[in-house]
């Protein structure tokens, strides 16, 4: 094994190109584990941890562009205002010790349909800065997902940042496992209001082969809010309207059995989220009780 | 591969180090110092955890060599690196105590409460002290880990509520369960800090 430090970006892309095969390692909560547990032997490793930038965000107009490897407890600290459903995902990451290192960066790449950061970036809307010796592209978060454990990426490409857009409503997120801290999802949810576009979007994790949308539920709850004119009366969302949410959310769910759940329990927790985090986003727009911060 | 990196204050210097090793790895069968412990080797018992730069992490998820050239503290060091931070006021980087512990020192380091008696020993950092006095260490393989991220948890919060302790404190398995009196020991180191800050 080679253990690559590249000192700059440039030099990482260089390193990528010369040796696709190369394993990024940043935080190292997934990759470290793996080759403890002698389940991966790559030939190289590629150290990210001295490129400073990688750790670093810009708040700009509309959109936060979120450093590869800005550690989860960072975004809890700094983008709970402008990142709110990111922030509550990163709160339910594992533990004090893994927050402070592992980063959205390292969630993309492993891409486990588990992870907890992409439910929030698909609810909020966000595009993947990876570049390559090659150029360098935005790939939208709806297109990122690929397979299990597989994305979009080319193999001498390497995630820059995040470009995730500032929440223009309130944000939720959901997870439901065995204990608050060190748990691998279950199933998790979730959800973002867009009240400039009068559109809502979700997102389904631990539920399908990848992190996915419930677009049906989407596209029926903004007709639902639109005709009824909910969001300009401000007023309590029909219940039947939340069930038919709720029910297309479990809907688009496609999940399996395994040790940590059953599909059908998966399946019935994604549609109580789903109602649970829409009653809870929809009580914060109408500016009643519950905000956007600090719920897990 | 050679490593130098700075562990409680002093640099260190590891050779042969496997590329795929990590800090953990280094730290107990390389520099001789097995306070930090070795149990899941996947970051979900927090026994391993040291200070990295200043920031509590698993350090059997960091590779060895992504701790060149920055400043390690082990539960080795605590005692000295608490001792540094009370007399220059608030260290969160790792490298204010310009003394350091050497590696010999840190070697034959063991935990000698204070003699209430004759005022002996005291080589002990406070919130060690309190999960003594608290009888907060029952088999004492979680307790390393448990002091690293408590100590830097009351370094961070000087006044902590019980949410804040579970929450600081829910990266650290003990399988004895003795999570009661961790508790009380931590709340003991906060009480006894704010004595001393008050007395000052």
């Amino acid at each position: 094994m080679d253990f690559l430090r590249p000192a700059s970006w440039e030099e990482a892309l260089a390193a990528k190109a010369e040796h696709p095969t190369a394993v990024p390692i940043a935080g190292g909560t997934d990759v470290m584990v793996e080759i403890n547990f002698d389940h991966r032997r790559p030939e190289y490793l590629l150290d990210l941890n001295r490129i400073g930038e990688l750790s670093q965000w810009e708040v700009g107009e509309d959109t936060v562009r979120l450093g590869a490897s800005v550690p989860y407890s960072q975004i809890m600290e700094h983008l709970r205002a402008e990142l709110p459903g990111l922030a509550l995902a990163s709160h339910t990451v594992a533990s004090p010790q893994i927050r402070n290192r592992g980063g959205v960066g390292g969630n993309l790449g492993t891409a486990s349909p588990a992870g907890d950061a992409h439910p929030a970036l698909l609810a909020a809307g966000a595009e993947v800065e990876a570049e390559s010796v090659r150029g360098s592209r935005r790939i939208p978060i709806d297109d990122f997902y690929t397979g299990v454990k597989r994305n979009a990426l080319a193999p001498d490409e390497l995630i820059r940042a995040v470009h995730i857009k500032k929440a223009d409503g309130p944000q939720q997120y959901s997870k439901v496992g065995t204990r608050n801290a060190m748990v691998i999802a279950v199933c998790a949810f979730g959800i973002a209001l867009h009240p400039e576009t009068r559109t809502v979007r979700t997102g389904i994790g631990s539920a399908a082969p990848t992190p996915i949308r419930a677009t049906a539920a989407e596209e029926f709850l903004a007709a639902a809010l639109d005709e009824g004119g909910f969001w300009d009366s401000r007023k309590i969302i029909t219940p039947s309207v939340a069930k038919q949410f709720a029910d297309l959310a479990a809907g688009a769910a496609n999940p399996i059995d395994d040790v940590r759940g059953t599909a059908s329990y998966r399946r019935h927790a994604v549609g109580i989220m789903a109602r649970r985090t829409l009653g809870w986003t929809w009580e914060s727009y109408r500016g009643a009780g519950r905000g956007t911060e600090g719920v897990a | 591969m050679r490593v130098n990196f700075t562990v409680n204050g002093r640099p260190q210097e590891a050779d042969d180090v496997w590329e795929g090793e990590s800090l953990l790895y280094v730290l107990r069968e390389r520099l001789g110092l097995p306070g930090s412990k070795n149990a899941c080797e996947q970051g979900e018992c927090g026994s391993c955890t040291v200070r990295l730069d200043g920031v509590p992490v698993c350090s059997c998820l960091v590779a060895a060599g992504q701790a060149e050239g920055r400043e390690v503290v082990t539960v080795e060091g605590l005692a000295d690196f608490a001792k540094q931070r009370a007399e220059h006021g608030g260290c969160a980087t790792g490298a204010c105590g310009t003394e350091g512990t050497s590696l010999q020192d840190a070697r034959r380091w063991s935990a000698r409460p204070q003699d209430s008696q004759t005022g002996e020993g005291g080589e002990l950092a406070p919130v060690q002290q309190a999960f003594i006095d608290a009888g907060a260490v029952q088999c004492g393989f979680c307790t390393p880990g448990l002091l690293v991220a408590a100590d830097e948890m009351l370094e961070r919060n000087p006044s902590p509520t019980d949410a804040d302790i579970r929450e600081a404190l829910s990266g650290n398995l003990c399988r004895c369960t003795g999570y009661e009196k961790i508790l009380d020991a931590v709340r003991l180191a906060a009480a006894r800090q704010a004595e001393l800050a008050e007395g000052v």
